[in-house]
């Protein structure tokens, strides 16, 4: 099954989005902001990354910049949790490489069904 | 598939209650002269989550009120608004209103909507100025996303060419075709006329383009979701098939912001309706409130290292103990030094761990100093007072009781010297002192103790205008004659500092008497030292933890009592000469140049037979409580140990001079004194 890097500096939403990608069978491994991340994606290679924007240390668009330089993760999948306000930021995403978003508030289901769009 | 989100709801209040911290001591440290972004930054990313995070768990109310805070401070944040004070102090109210919420889901309470509305009014007109109420309307308004869907039912032409760099943002033109196939009948024509030459192929890039059809009642919205996360990736042009054969009309899709409106909006609802918390409807969702107190308190967080060093410790019990048993296996005499190292380190084990068991419940200080910052701040306004607040040493560490209980003590000294200590700036500077006055919060460790310090630099204890308010209550004789520090001790008298002047900063008809009682409930004791014109310093002593005390054991006929080792001053064989007795009064003995009353032990708590019935046979120890000392007339001294306080008022009732039992190696039950209350004892 995939694997996917799960980025959020809230516990909250980490441990929401990280239950509901493991309940459906998926390999989940969580960061707490850019840094971590990156740090993470080095060491092992995932299928899609799931990351919010706002974070602190490096924020989701950076790292999906930072990322996309990586011959890993050229094409690999990259979502950002984003709020309807924050969706100008829909374009510096793009701009950085993201493949695309999911809005906040969403629930589980609507997780899970743009995670199964992506990785098919 | 269906996930009970109550399970993140705990992690969700935390962080929340974490970043309103963050928040308020954020916007308490701004400095209107010279906003560095990055502040602003770290305030709106904790007012951020907060909103994403109480949207997602269904708390829209929390989500609706963050989002104005959020936008208010996206535009500080962008330099499009100028941050002022007005602002900040809108702000500082929202976090407190936001905490009501939070602990009033938490609690599932009701919030009180009307207070929320009114903050929630104060912040848009911070942001929108007076058409506040109109914002709120065209928010309002935008509702029911119109479903466009294609009427005639016949299906949709695309003509689809991505960009060359497509694939490098994770978009595959194949998975989208396969969520078109899942609308309706799917066509494709593939052009290959943009494929360059092999030699000038970069296989990284798209050069294909499609003509695709899909047949059947499909609503564009979802043709246009397929394709929203690729437009400005591609040359997209989608028509509606009747259209294209009816009147070659084209379809032109739906205005980007639009579309995102309806969505969001569809969210909102569902999200609204499928989770029943919340304000929405307050009242159907409790039966019976639980109580609110308990959540709060019961839990603790504690730093990993303190584990792991308990588990260390648990280790080397384990260990010890293993030995132990192998030196009892076959115990012969010569074994015996063993059995001694292994007993003592037993001993030691047991303390260390008893000491990181005890250090769990350690919290810094600065759970209790942290929420200074804002009622100095909120007060100082109020009262026109310039102050500054300085705080020194807030990681010292405390036991947990202690911290829950010693916060309203201290609001309330700190309350007293923002108003009755420091002076208005006019008359600071007319005094000579600067215009901003300092209050400093200091906590140390000393000894077994802990010390808090509030000190301002304020106008200080006036020793006539003390006496002569407490002459006026009737507290004192008219000719009293009370040295400086019994004359600050005045204010520690029930009935001295009430009433009179009930200003709504200090003085809530709770006097300093409560004040002084609180703190001597949790064993400690306050002391107030001032100078006129200088300022007061008022400490309180607090004993680190309240379950584990340094005893000294003492032997008074069968009976064993503990006296807490800090009390003791020395312990004396006392001469003949060196009593006197005052006829009815009891007796009193003379060390160095001070008479001191002697309590006899087995008087009070009629032990009949006492060894040492004459104060030449036995030893007197003294003591000291709260600054008042006395000799206690015991038979004998024994061992000093560390004992375990149980607390005799849970199990029998309060008795005087005694502040609990424990249960000593043998078995068996001894008092532990309470030394203030004996002190006073012997003073009546």
């Amino acid at each position: 099954m995939a694997s996917i890097l799960a980025v959020d500096d809230s516990a909250s939403m980490r441990q929401m989005v990280s239950f509901t990608l493991k309940g459906a069978g998926y390999t989940v491994v969580e960061a707490v902001d850019g840094v971590d991340a990156l740090n993470k994606a080095k060491t092992q290679k995932f299928d899609c990354v799931v990351t919010d924007v706002n974070m602190p240390n490096k924020d989701g668009i950076t790292l999906i910049k930072d990322l996309r330089a990586l011959p890993n993760y050229k094409f690999i999948p990259m979502l950002m949790l984003t709020t309807e306000s924050g969706m100008d930021k829909k374009q510096a995403g793009k701009a950085a490489g993201a493949t695309g978003w999911i809005v906040k508030p969403f629930n589980p289901d609507q997780l899970l069904k743009t995670i199964k769009k992506v990785l098919g | 598939m269906s996930i009970d989100m109550a399970q993140f709801h705990q992690v969700f209040f935390e962080e929340s209650f974490e970043g309103l911290d963050i928040m308020e001591t954020g916007l308490l440290n701004l400095d209107m002269g010279d906003v560095d972004a990055e502040d602003i930054n770290t305030i709106f990313r904790a007012a951020h989550s907060i909103k994403g995070g109480s949207g997602t768990f269904g708390f829209t109310a929390v989500s609706d009120f963050t989002h104005v805070m959020e936008t208010l401070l996206d535009e500080m944040r962008d330099g499009r608004r100028q941050v002022t004070q007005v602002a900040v102090d809108v702000l500082l109210g929202s976090v407190d209103c936001l905490k009501e919420m939070l602990t009033a889901i938490q609690d599932e309470q009701e919030v009180d909507v009307a207070s929320v509305n009114e903050y929630k009014k104060a912040l848009e007109v911070e942001l929108n100025g007076e058409q506040a109420n109109e914002a709120t309307t065209t928010v309002e308004a935008v509702v029911e996303p119109t479903q466009l869907t294609n009427s005639a039912g016949s299906g949709w032409s695309i003509a689809f060419s991505p960009h060359t760099d497509l694939l490098k943002t994770g978009n595959d033109p194949v998975r989208m075709f396969r969520e078109l196939a899942e609308l309706g009948q799917l066509t494709s024509v593939v052009d290959f006329q943009g494929v360059p030459d092999f030699y000038d192929l970069d296989p990284e890039d798209c050069h294909l383009s499609w003509n695709l059809e899909v047949v059947g009642d499909i609503p564009s919205a979802d043709v246009d979701d397929i394709f929203d996360w690729v437009e400005e990736s591609c040359d997209l042009a989608i028509q509606s098939l009747k259209q294209q054969s009816d009147d070659r009309h084209q379809y032109v899709p739906p205005v980007e912001n639009k579309t995102e409106t309806s969505t969001v909006e569809t969210k909102k609802q569902a999200v609204v309706d499928d989770t029943e918390s919340d304000l929405d409807k307050p009242k159907s969702t409790k039966k019976e409130p639980s109580k609110p107190a308990a959540k709060g308190s019961s839990s603790i967080r504690v730093d990993t290292g303190k584990i792991d060093t308990l588990i260390n410790m648990v280790g080397e019990l384990v260990i010890t103990q293993s030995m132990l048993s192998l030196v009892g296996e076959h115990f012969e005499l010569n074994k015996l030094d063993q059995l001694k190292n292994g007993l003592s380190q037993l001993e030691r084990h047991t303390r260390e761990l008893q000491e990181s068991v005890m250090n769990i419940r350690m919290l810094p200080i600065s759970f209790v100093f942290s929420r200074f910052p804002r009622l100095v701040h909120d007060l100082s306004t109020k009262l026109d007072k310039k102050i500054e607040l300085v705080m020194v040493g807030e990681n010292t560490e405390v036991d947990k009781t202690v911290v829950e209980l010693l916060s309203d003590p201290l609001v309330h000294l700190v309350r007293n010297s923002l108003d009755h200590g420091i002076e208005m700036p006019a008359d600071r500077i007319a005094a000579g002192k600067p215009e901003m006055g300092t209050i400093t919060l200091e906590a140390y460790h000393r000894g077994g103790n802990i010390v808090i310090e509030v000190r301002d630099d304020g106008k200080g204890l006036n020793k006539e205008v003390l006496m002569a308010k407490a002459i006026e209550k009737g507290l004192i004789d008219a000719d009293a004659n009370l040295t400086d520090k019994q004359a600050y001790e005045l204010i520690f008298m029930a009935g001295f500092s009430t009433a009179e002047k009930l200003t709504d900063v200090s003085g809530r008809g709770v006097g300093m008497d409560v004040v002084r009682r609180n703190i001597q409930s949790l064993g400690g004791n306050i002391e107030i030292i001032s100078e006129l014109g200088k300022g007061s310093t008022i400490a309180i002593h607090l004993p680190l933890t309240l379950a584990i005390l340094d005893g000294q054991s003492i032997a008074v006929g069968d009976e064993r009592f503990i006296i807490p080792l800090g009390a003791i001053i020395e312990s004396i064989n006392i001469k003949e000469s060196m009593v006197n007795r005052v006829a009815g009064k009891g007796e009193t003995f003379r060390l160095r140049d001070e008479y001191l009353p002697i309590v006899r032990m087995h008087e009070i708590f009629n032990v009949k037979n006492a060894q040492a019935t004459k104060l030449t046979d036995g030893l007197v120890v003294v003591v000291d409580g709260q600054g008042m000392r006395c000799g206690l007339f015991i038979d004998d001294l024994l061992g000093q140990q560390q004992v375990v306080i149980k607390s005799l008022e849970a199990n029998y009732r309060k008795v005087e001079g005694v502040s609990g039992a424990t249960i000593l190696g043998d078995g068996s039950v001894a008092l532990i004194l309470d030394i203030p209350g004996l002190v006073r004892l012997s003073n009546q």
